[in-house]
């Protein structure tokens, strides 16, 4: 019976960690269908920011009190995943509390640890479903996270929780089993734990058996639950615990101000001015696509951005044009941009290559009316905890608009031409430029 | 009162310490052009030796750049880059915010590589300097002094604090706004706006903003942007509060309180 257990086993977490592992490299693959582009310079101001930004979380700061909760969530995620490791291999093995008689008093300091994160976890989790649910904080009930989205972030929480009261109940009655000299639980004794002990005598009065059938559900429950939340993840704003650390790596460096320079027409605007530098014309090369119209469009940096978000909404937050009520979000600029690209992917992969769908991320996801709120005045990019820049997308998809599509409002044509005809957006004469100066006294 | 053009002193075969690059708005714009004269006002004081474009000039291309009109933007970068480095210009002020960010920001990859001072530094240079001597008695001390952080100033430069130290020699009672410095919320000029009407919504960022400065009750609006100066100046006058609050460029208070 064991090693047929054991075997079972062995075959889920391989199962498991071999799915998630092979949608990863999925995601990987649909990245990569971005336009390449360089952040690799820099490499120890990019290891200081995953220091600071991810494992830091130094954004998540600007709010202090939410920054300590979901510090909670996330240590408690980690740190607790140590203990996954014993239960993977008590599982492979048909041991049972492996490290115990191994780390000795180290030990119940370990899992004493695990079960305080353990409730903070749930406190924090209780805490942020309150916030969505019941307090209904404006970027939580925003209809961005109308449908899926709202429903995924509760799942998440929810399942966390439960992950954790796992956790506790398996190690109670572990406890009460040691106390009764019951079977192998009394061949490695633990002791009582900091807060599994608590709550131990609530299962006091159950029979051995009962006792052994909660304490196994609770150990099965816990790491099928792992694993299922593992490859959950990819397909849910949750993957952010992941790509939150190459996103911070793969930061922007420059100054915010900065739009991304098109080197392209930097050329043909010198070529035109200094024709004896044009090189000969190359008749093979394809026209290049100015700005964005889809996914393909953009940089791998930009894709990267679209999965690392976690739809929290912070940069909606603070948009002076959403909180205006215009109809810009850069919110739901990145989850649109990560919807197109897996209805990309999909498309790819039941077709062997793209086969055009007659869609793009510009005009079928976000609208004209959408990029025309924006001031680029970069709230969003600053607000961010796992530096995306929603503007930079913005920004490629304005440019083909008025580039590929002429697709402009009539005063941004009159200023365009009067930037050409007067040197400035107005309607001035270029002589009167320095007027003002002969008016000084 | 002169203001020097730069191919005065080409012709002289003379070199300026500063070009001060006065920008569209401080050019043509009425409001504006009160700054740009506060501004020249303040050189002029502290005799700085600096040169104006004048008619060379042309508009950086930043409006241009973000309304998606790269190639307008590198026509005009060029233009712009051609006769600085004619000139050999290494030094230049501004008091725009925009033509800062793109002048120190973008024009070194396309071959304009200067050294660009936007006036709140430049003057918080001058009064830790002590060229800058306030009044005893200047008119805004004491005043309840806000300050708007300009987008393209601030999270784009990170200049949060230079202009602040040029509004404390004022010896004012200075006041934030609920959004300020990383956190402070657009004017709604940038990224082109102010040249096309606000899209669809509630309420107009200006207003929404200017609502909000109004809400501790200041007797300035600081600011350090034309387009700011603005865009809160028309919110102002929509409240019809341009009897009790002005909207004031640090350069322009500093000019009233200087000696």
């Amino acid at each position: 019976m064991q090693i047929v257990l054991q075997l079972i086993f062995t075959i889920i977490a391989i199962a498991g960690i071999g799915l998630f592992v092979r949608r990863l490299m999925g995601i990987r693959k649909n990245i990569l269908l971005g336009r390449d582009a360089n952040y690799t310079d820099q490499p120890s101001a990019r290891r200081k920011n995953v220091l600071l930004l991810a494992f830091g979380q130094k954004k998540m700061f600007r709010n202090p009190l939410v920054a300590i909760l979901h510090f909670f969530v996330y240590a408690g995620f980690i740190i607790i995943n140590i203990e996954v490791l014993e239960i993977i291999l008590d599982g492979i093995l048909g041991t049972h509390r492996l490290f115990a008689p191994v780390l000795g008093a180290f030990y119940s300091f370990l899992i004493n640890s695990f079960e305080i994160l353990a409730v903070l976890v749930i406190f924090a989790c209780a805490t942020f479903l309150a916030r969505r649910n019941i307090i209904k904080l404006k970027r939580f009930i925003s209809k961005d996270l109308d449908g899926w989205p709202r429903s995924d972030a509760n799942y998440i929480l929810i399942t966390e929780i439960v992950l954790m009261l796992l956790f506790l109940t398996m190690n109670s009655t572990d406890q009460v089993l040691q106390s009764k000299g019951y079977g192998h639980y009394a061949a490695h004794p633990t002791g009582p734990f900091l807060i599994s002990g608590w709550i131990a005598p609530l299962f006091a009065g159950l029979s051995n058996g009962m006792l052994v059938a909660i304490e196994r559900s609770c150990w099965w429950l816990h790491i099928l639950g792992i694993l299922a939340f593992m490859n959950y993840l990819p397909y849910s704003k949750h993957l952010h615990i992941i790509l939150a650390f190459p996103n911070a790596y793969y930061a922007r460096l420059q100054p915010l101000g900065i739009i991304n320079n098109m080197p392209a027409i930097q050329n043909e605007v010198l070529y035109a001015m200094q024709p004896e530098l044009a090189p000969a014309p190359d008749t093979n090369a394809a026209p290049a696509r100015f700005g964005a119209k889809d996914v393909f469009d953009l940089t791998w940096r930009n894709l990267l951005d679209a999965y690392s978000c976690t739809e929290c909404g912070r940069c909606s937050a603070a948009c002076p044009a959403n909180m205006t009520g215009k109809l810009l979000s850069p919110r739901k600029i990145m989850m649109d941009t990560r919807d197109r690209l897996e209805e990309v992917s999909r498309n790819i992969h039941a077709n062997g290559t793209f086969v055009d769908d007659n869609k793009s991320l510009l005009h079928n996801y976000i609208s004209v009316e959408e990029l025309r709120a924006c001031t680029t005045c970069n709230a969003c990019v600053e607000e961010c905890p796992v530096s995306i820049s929603p503007l930079e997308i913005i920004m490629e998809l304005r440019r083909c608009l008025i580039m590929e599509e002429s697709n402009a409002p009539q005063e941004w044509n009159v200023m365009s031409s009067n930037i050409e005809n007067n040197f400035a957006p107005w309607k001035f004469s270029p002589d009167d430029r320095d007027k003002w100066a002969s008016e000084m006294l | 009162m002169h203001v020097p053009l730069m191919s005065d002193y080409f012709a002289n075969g003379e070199t300026p310490e500063v070009l001060f690059w006065v920008g569209c708005a401080g050019s043509f714009d009425q409001r504006a052009q009160k700054i740009t004269k506060a501004f020249i006002s303040i050189l002029n004081k502290v005799q700085v030796k600096y040169a104006i474009l004048g008619k060379e000039e042309a508009c950086t291309g930043d409006p241009a750049r973000r309304a998606g009109n790269e190639f307008l933007f590198q026509m005009m970068a060029y233009q712009n880059i051609q006769t600085l480095n004619n000139y050999n210009i290494q030094k230049i002020v501004t008091a725009c915010p925009h033509c800062f960010n793109t002048l120190k920001n973008e024009y070194p990859v396309l071959g304009g590589t200067y050294e660009v001072i936007h006036h709140s530094v430049f003057l918080q240079q001058l009064i830790d300097e002590g060229k800058i001597k306030m009044k005893e008695e200047g008119s805004f001390k004491g005043k309840r002094i806000t300050y708007h952080d300009s987008c393209y100033l601030g999270r784009a430069n990170n200049i949060y604090e230079a202009p602040r130290k040029v509004l404390e020699a004022l010896d004012a009672e200075l006041v934030e706004m609920k959004r300020c410095k990383s956190k402070g919320l657009c004017c709604g000029a940038g990224g082109a706006q102010m040249f096309k009407e606000e899209e669809k919504g509630n309420i107009r960022v200006n207003l929404e903003r200017t609502n909000e400065a109004l809400e501790i009750q200041p007797e300035v609006i600081a600011s350090a942007c034309p387009f700011c100066n603005t865009m809160l100046t028309d919110g102002v006058k929509n409240r019809e509060k341009e009897e009790q609050v002005q909207v004031l460029d640090i350069a322009e208070l500093i000019a009233a309180s200087m000696l």
